[in-house]
């Protein structure tokens, strides 16, 4: 392990929060901007022009407001929750690549933190441990409603991790390999030399389903239950208050941001320019051009995200769990039977 | 002292320590959670041996699978007195302490006896063995047998699972 590595690893990480923590913070804006706009109103305008800093405001607000814990919470637990919630989110990012291999000084640098062989797997362990943050901080705060909505969250999150593991095997199938940089670069064909094989063209139903877990394990609309503020006060949080509160608030748009990530590396091609391969153009400029298409995708995703957020309302409990385990687990376990044929005869 | 062997102690007090702390915590919601972090630093043992697949399986199945079915029963069940937990041992109690001094009488005896030397080094394609692609290949062809016939044993599982569940929906 030289040093070299180390210090490639810790700008990579370095640049990686720093871009989410931005984004998180803008992502907050535009959620309020995109839900005044659908609602017909105008969103926050006064804080610098278009209320660009409103976030930063939003944010000095919270640090300066009083940590209360409740007299009957168990303290340790009470202040552990958020800190999971968020590293949990923050670290699923790391083996996700966000530009192809990019040669600088004869030395090849890989545009993603860590790319391991079991990169998948990865991600599907670290949303499965995003349970903890919502389920302790629930039991921790000694209030039925926090209990209530930390209970909802593990059993949700646990139904709808099944059918997102079911429907990532097409994705494996297909590209033969769980790192995510080969289902990338497996996605840089075509098909009959003009479509882009993107798994969203092979893989229409996995796509479909993953994108539906990825709702419900992010806990938005209209899967928030374990947070129904009509029913639950606020579900999970509502004991807690200041930058403790802050940080469930962070990790609910990391995941945001993570979950969309992963979808269009595992859906939407990742990095992948369509045809950009075809025109003689330099090689920073085309890592420049993929960088930018990966961040586009995603940003596209999050405005899907928010626009459904504002256009569907909240399931019932009994609904959600049909859903979960009598529709979408069946769909993602024939995806597969079909997927296996296909590549058995093709 | 190497980095790995400097890693290798770090981990194994973290796992031993919260091995112990498990057993002696009174509130179960603590006790799940040193268990939790008893499997992560055995997870990071696992990745310091190259064995990825393994060390993520043991934070995907037992860290986040199932931990999170105990913490859930344990929240519904919501034991709010933990002092009635305490159990009756009696004579019980002094039977296990003899077992446990006579298990670390022996454990000590045998390490004494073993050289240093005879510790088995990392096998030079450990990296490879501990991949997806190679513990597949050797499932699908050399314990085909024993693998399939677990999925058997998880279906019947399922099966009774099912069935015990609709009993108490009739009654």
């Amino acid at each position: 392990m030289s040093v070299e590595f180390i210090v490639e690893a810790l700008v990579k990480i370095g640049l990686v929060l720093v871009i989410n923590l931005t984004t998180v913070a803008y992502l907050v804006l535009a959620e309020r901007k995109i839900s005044a706009f659908i609602q017909n109103r105008l969103g926050p305008n006064r804080v610098g022009p278009w209320g660009l800093f409103q976030s930063f405001a939003d944010i000095g607000k919270l640090f300066f407001k009083e940590d209360i814990v409740p007299s009957a919470a168990n303290k340790f637990v009470h202040t552990l929750a958020p800190l999971i919630s968020i590293t949990v989110a923050m670290s699923t990012f790391a083996v996700v690549p966000f530009g192809n291999t990019f040669a600088f000084n004869g030395h090849d640098y890989k545009l993603m933190i860590g790319d391991v062989n079991i990169g998948i797997l990865f991600i599907l362990a670290m949303t499965s441990l995003g349970v903890y943050g919502i389920t302790l901080s629930g039991w921790a705060s000694n209030n039925k409603y926090s209990l209530l909505g930390g209970l909802r969250a593990s059993a949700q999150m646990i139904s709808y991790e099944l059918s997102m593991g079911l429907s990532v095997i097409g994705v494996v199938m297909i590209a033969g390999s769980l790192q995510l940089d080969k289902i990338v670069i497996k996605q840089g064909e075509y098909l009959w030399g003009v479509i882009p094989a993107w798994n969203i063209v092979l893989q229409p139903i996995g796509f479909i389903t993953f994108l539906i877990a990825s709702f419900a394990e992010t806990n938005r609309l209209p899967f928030d239950l374990p947070e129904a503020e009509p029913e639950l006060v606020g579900g999970y949080h509502t004991e807690y208050s200041g930058m403790k509160f802050g940080l469930f608030f962070l990790a609910e748009y990391a995941n945001m941001i993570t979950a969309s990530a992963v979808i269009v590396t595992l859906y939407l091609g990742g990095w992948q320019f369509p045809f950009v391969e075809r025109f003689a153009l330099p090689a920073l400029a085309v890592t420049l051009l993929q960088m930018g298409a990966f961040a586009v995708k995603v940003a596209l995703l999050l405005f899907f995200f928010m626009v459904v957020r504002w256009t569907i309302p909240r399931f019932r409990y009994d609904q959600l769990m049909s859903l979960g385990w009598k529709v979408m687990i069946p769909l993602a376990l024939g995806n597969i039977i079909v997927t296996g044929f296909f590549l058995l005869f093709h | 002292m190497t980095f790995a062997l400097a890693v290798f102690c770090v981990l194994a007090a973290i796992s031993v320590v919260s091995a112990v702390l498990m057993i002696v915590q009174r509130n179960p919601v603590n006790s799940a959670l040193y268990l939790i972090l008893n499997f992560f630093s055995l997870a990071a043992l696992y990745l310091t041996l190259k064995a990825q697949f393994i060390a993520i399986v043991q934070v995907l199945v037992y860290a986040g699978a199932i931990m999170v079915l105990f913490l859930f029963v344990i929240m519904l069940l919501n034991l709010g007195d933990d002092k009635r937990l305490r159990e009756h041992l009696g004579p019980k109690a002094y039977i296990a302490i003899g077992l446990v001094v006579a298990l670390l009488g022996e454990l000590v005896f045998i390490f004494s006896k073993s050289r240093a030397d005879s510790v088995v080094a990392l096998a030079p394609n450990a990296g490879q063995m501990g991949t997806v692609e190679f513990l597949g290949q050797v499932l699908y062809t050399k314990f085909l047998f024993p693998f399939e016939m677990t999925s058997f044993l998880l279906l019947a599982a399922i099966v009774g699972a099912v069935v015990l569940a609709k009993k108490k929906l009739q009654q």
